[in-house]
Parts: structure tokens; C-alpha cells; sequence
């Protein structure tokens, strides 16, 4: 679904991605963990392209993503993207937030935008917050609303870019919850975080990435069972 | 002579320099925000050309008096074959004028707008205008409202000016009763006052829509 070839990223000299193969199957889903630095965030980042790869190419679904003529509106229709901030729209409420780019984008109409985005939030639990504006939300409800919001644009794919490292502890298993429950459906996602029993539980595959590279992939009991390499078992034993 | 009853008595001078001030303010503001928007996009366009103009042009009429500016316009350009009426000029000079300053409030506005507000509206496939337009605007309009304020108040004072060119604003109409009267004092103490009544209701009026448009703020 998705193939990455060689994929660098440079901001200035400063080069954060060094040369990243990476095949996405379609239904997978993949747990990107490795320290601070490493270039997980950069890589996802570069996935549906805020940022733009200095070298290499990205194919989805049969198109090179990074080719410069590519209509990168089309894509990112197809692949959602939840943030570390939620960055939901502060100005508009929570039934707004979800319903503005199908109506826009997709030019949906308004009442099937409103039932769609209704069942969405049934998904997630937060039916009664539809009126509410971002601010009047707790940090859960927030990235809740946010998964809704990019599952609107009905995302073949799904991007988390750390989703729960900006909530309270308390709230990181509501959101952990609805993720999981996408998994099950066969969503294809590709995860960054930090929650290591959730990628146990939930992931397909560990990529860990240190440096730049990936330097270990595998499943989740070949990675944190019995890790290969010798900063794999570093970094688990720092955050085990 | 009593201020009220000047006011009564030459109610028709001052009403006509009334309306004639509220003209020039209402184009004044109206247009100047609508360029003044235009100038900012450009000035923070992809384009070297499109940002150089833009900044030229807001550093040209920030630079230089506004008294300059209606003069170039009206004794000016004339000279080139544009002839406008006084109260074009002064529709014309405050609309440039306003532009600029109110561009680089709104440029402000913009880029203080937080930059994961546009890649999540980019990430579910909207484009640059819509982003531009649905996300990014609304909210550097209303975090930016005060200034804005400041400088509609602003547009109504220095239209003041127009009165230089012969336009029959308030300040016009004040010199014309002091000539008739040979009070020189009591004309401009009611301009004065209905300056303050005009700039007064409309920074009350900016601070409800203010107060309004922060109910998405409420914690």
C-alpha cells in the first residue's frame, strides 16, 4: 500500500532521516518506537508530507507520492493524521471540526456530513460533546475528537504522530481504547509512540528507529522478546 | 455662543459634514480592510516579486505623511491626466493608507496563528485557499480585533484631512460656521464632541464583538 524507498530528510545540514525502506501492507499495523531524536515523527511526517523529504521517493497506492507534479490534495484526502497537539480548530465545535473538510474536500452534503460525523462520535464516545468548542474538552476528549475528525475524510490510511504524550496519564487509555478498536477493524496504521505495552498489544510490526534509520524491525515479541541489536536493547531497557 | 445651541442652529452644516465623514470612514474602512488583506497575503506569497511590491508599497505609505499622499492624489495626478473629486481623493488616499497599516496587523495576526492549525486542515486534504480561508483568517481576525479597532478609530480622526482639499467633511463645515459666526472656538468644540461620539460608539461596539467572538474560548 505504501512503499518508501531510501527516504532522507535534511533541515539544513542537519540530517534527521538517513535512508528509510519501509513496505506498508494494506490492513498492517505498524509501531514506530525508538528515543527522542531518532526521526520517528520526522518519517511519519514526511508520510503525507508537512514536511518535505529531501531525497528518496514515497509510492501509495501505486503513485509516487513525492513526484513534484503529484496532486498531494488527493492524497492526504486518503490518509488521516492525528498530532501530538490535536490541533483541532479552536473556533469551530466539535461537530464543525469533523464536518468541514467532507463538505469542503468531498463536497458532502451538510446533513449527510452532520450523520457521519454523528456516528463518528458515537465511535468514540462523545455524542454529547458535539456543541462543545476544543477549549471546553479535556486532553482525552480532544485527541478522541481529532481521530473523529481525520476518520471523516474515510483515510485508508491512518497516521498517529504521538497521540497520547500531551494528556494526562489518566486519559491516555480512552484514547488507546478507540485506537485499538480501528486495529481491529483492519485499519492500516502507522503509530508513533512512546506506549510500549500498547504496540505490544496492538502493532503488527515494531520498527525501532535510532539515528536516523530503522535499525530493527520485527514483531512485537521478536522486538521486545528477544531484540537483535545492541541500542534495541538499550533503548527497552531504559523504558521497560 | 451656547454649544448646543450652535449646534442646533447650524445642524444642517454640521449634518452634511457628518455624512460626508462617515462616507469617507465607512469606504475608508471597508476597503482598506479588503486590500489591506490582500497586501498582507501577497507580502507572505511563495513569489519574490508579489512579497517585494507588497512590502514596498506598505513601507511607502507608512513612511510618508498622509497629508503628502492626498496631495499627490489630488493636485498630482492630475498633471498625469487622473483627476479626481475631493472626496474621491479622500476615499482613495485613506483606503491606501488604511492598507498598509492594517496589512501588517493582519500579517501579524496570520503568522501568529499556530502552524499545526494549517497542517491539520492540509492533512485532511484541504488546499492553501480553504485553509487559508476556513482556518487560518478566521482566527487571526479575531485575535488581531483590537488593533483593528485602533485603526478604524484612526481612519475616522484622519479623515480629517480631506477638509485640506476643499471635501465638505466635519472639520470643513466647523472652519465654514467660524466664518459666518466669528466664533472660533464653539464650531470645533461640537466636531470635536461628535468625533468622540462616533470613535466612542464604535470601540464599544468592537469591544462586544470582541466579547462575542471569544465564547469559543470559554474554559
Amino acid at each position: 500500500m505504501i512503499t518508501v524507498k531510501n527516504l532522507q530528510k535534511a533541515f539544513g545540514k542537519l540530517e534527521i532521516l538517513k535512508g528509510i525502506d519501509l513496505t506498508i501492507q494494506k490492513g498492517e499495523v505498524i509501531v514506530v518506537i525508538g528515543p527522542s531524536g531518532s526521526g520517528k515523527s520526522t518519517f511519519l511526517r514526511c508520510l503525507n508530507l508537512p514536511e518535505q523529504p529531501t531525497g528518496g521517493e514515497i509510492t501509495f497506492e501505486g503513485q509516487s507520492i513525492t513526484d513534484r507534479k503529484h496532486d498531494i490534495n488527493a492524497t492526504r484526502e486518503k490518509m488521516g493524521m492525528v498530532f501530538q497537539q490535536f490541533n483541532l480548530f479552536p473556533h469551530k465545535t466539535v461537530l464543525q471540526n469533523i464536518t468541514l473538510a467532507p463538505v469542503k474536500v468531498k463536497k458532502q452534503s451538510p446533513a449527510e456530513a452532520d450523520k457521519i460525523a454523528m456516528d463518528l462520535l458515537r465511535t468514540v464516545g462523545l455524542e454529547d460533546k458535539k456543541d462543545a468548542y476544543p477549549s471546553q474538552l479535556s486532553g482525552g476528549q480532544k485527541q478522541r475528537t481529532a481521530i473523529a475528525r481525520a476518520l471523516a475524510m474515510q483515510p485508508h490510511v491512518m497516521l498517529f504522530d504521538e497521540p497520547t504524550s500531551a494528556l494526562d496519564p489518566e486519559m491516555v487509555g480512552e484514547v488507546l481504547e478507540v485506537m485499538k478498536k480501528l486495529a481491529e477493524q483492519g485499519m492500516t496504521m502507522v503509530i508513533v509512540t512512546h506506549e510500549m505495552g500498547f504496540a505490544r498489544e496492538v502493532g503488527d510490526r515494531i520498527l525501532f528507529m535510532d539515528g536516523g534509520f530503522i535499525v530493527e524491525q520485527g514483531t512485537p515479541s521478536e522486538v521486545f522478546g528477544s531484540p537483535k541489536h545492541a541500542r534495541t536493547k538499550d533503548f527497552l531497557s531504559k523504558v521497560l | 455662543m451656547n454649544l448646543l445651541n450652535m449646534a442646533y442652529e447650524y445642524r444642517g452644516f454640521f449634518l452634511t459634514g457628518l455624512q460626508y465623514t462617515l462616507l469617507l470612514a465607512v469606504i475608508g474602512v471597508i476597503c482598506g480592510f479588503v486590500l489591506g488583506i490582500v497586501v498582507a497575503l501577497l507580502r507572505m506569497s511563495s513569489f519574490r516579486v508579489l512579497r517585494w511590491i507588497a512590502a514596498a508599497w506598505v513601507e511607502f505609505l507608512r513612511g510618508t505623511p498622509m497629508l503628502v499622499q492626498l496631495f499627490i492624489i489630488h493636485y498630482g495626478l492630475p498633471s498625469i491626466g487622473l483627476e479626481f473629486t475631493a472626496i474621491q481623493s479622500g476615499a482613495i488616499t485613506l483606503t491606501i493608507n488604511s492598507s498598509a497599516y492594517l496589512a501588517e496587523i493582519f500579517r501579524a495576526g496570520i503568522q501568529g496563528v499556530d502552524r499545526g492549525q494549517t497542517e491539520a486542515s492540509r492533512s485532511l486534504g484541504m488546499t492553501q485557499a480553504m485553509t487559508m480561508r476556513y482556518i487560518v483568517l478566521p482566527q487571526a481576525l479575531k485575535n488581531v480585533l483590537p488593533a483593528i479597532g485602533n485603526e478604524f478609530i484612526t481612519i475616522i480622526k484622519e479623515s480629517s484631512i480631506v477638509g485640506m482639499i476643499g471635501a465638505m467633511d466635519l472639520l470643513f463645515q466647523a472652519r465654514t460656521i467660524t466664518t459666518i459666526t466669528y466664533d472660533g472656538l464653539t464650531p470645533l468644540l461640537v466636531i470635536a464632541l461628535m468625533y468622540f461620539i462616533l470613535t466612542f460608539t464604535l470601540s464599544k461596539v468592537l469591544g462586544r464583538l470582541e466579547r462575542r467572538w471569544s465564547a469559543s474560548d470559554y474554559r
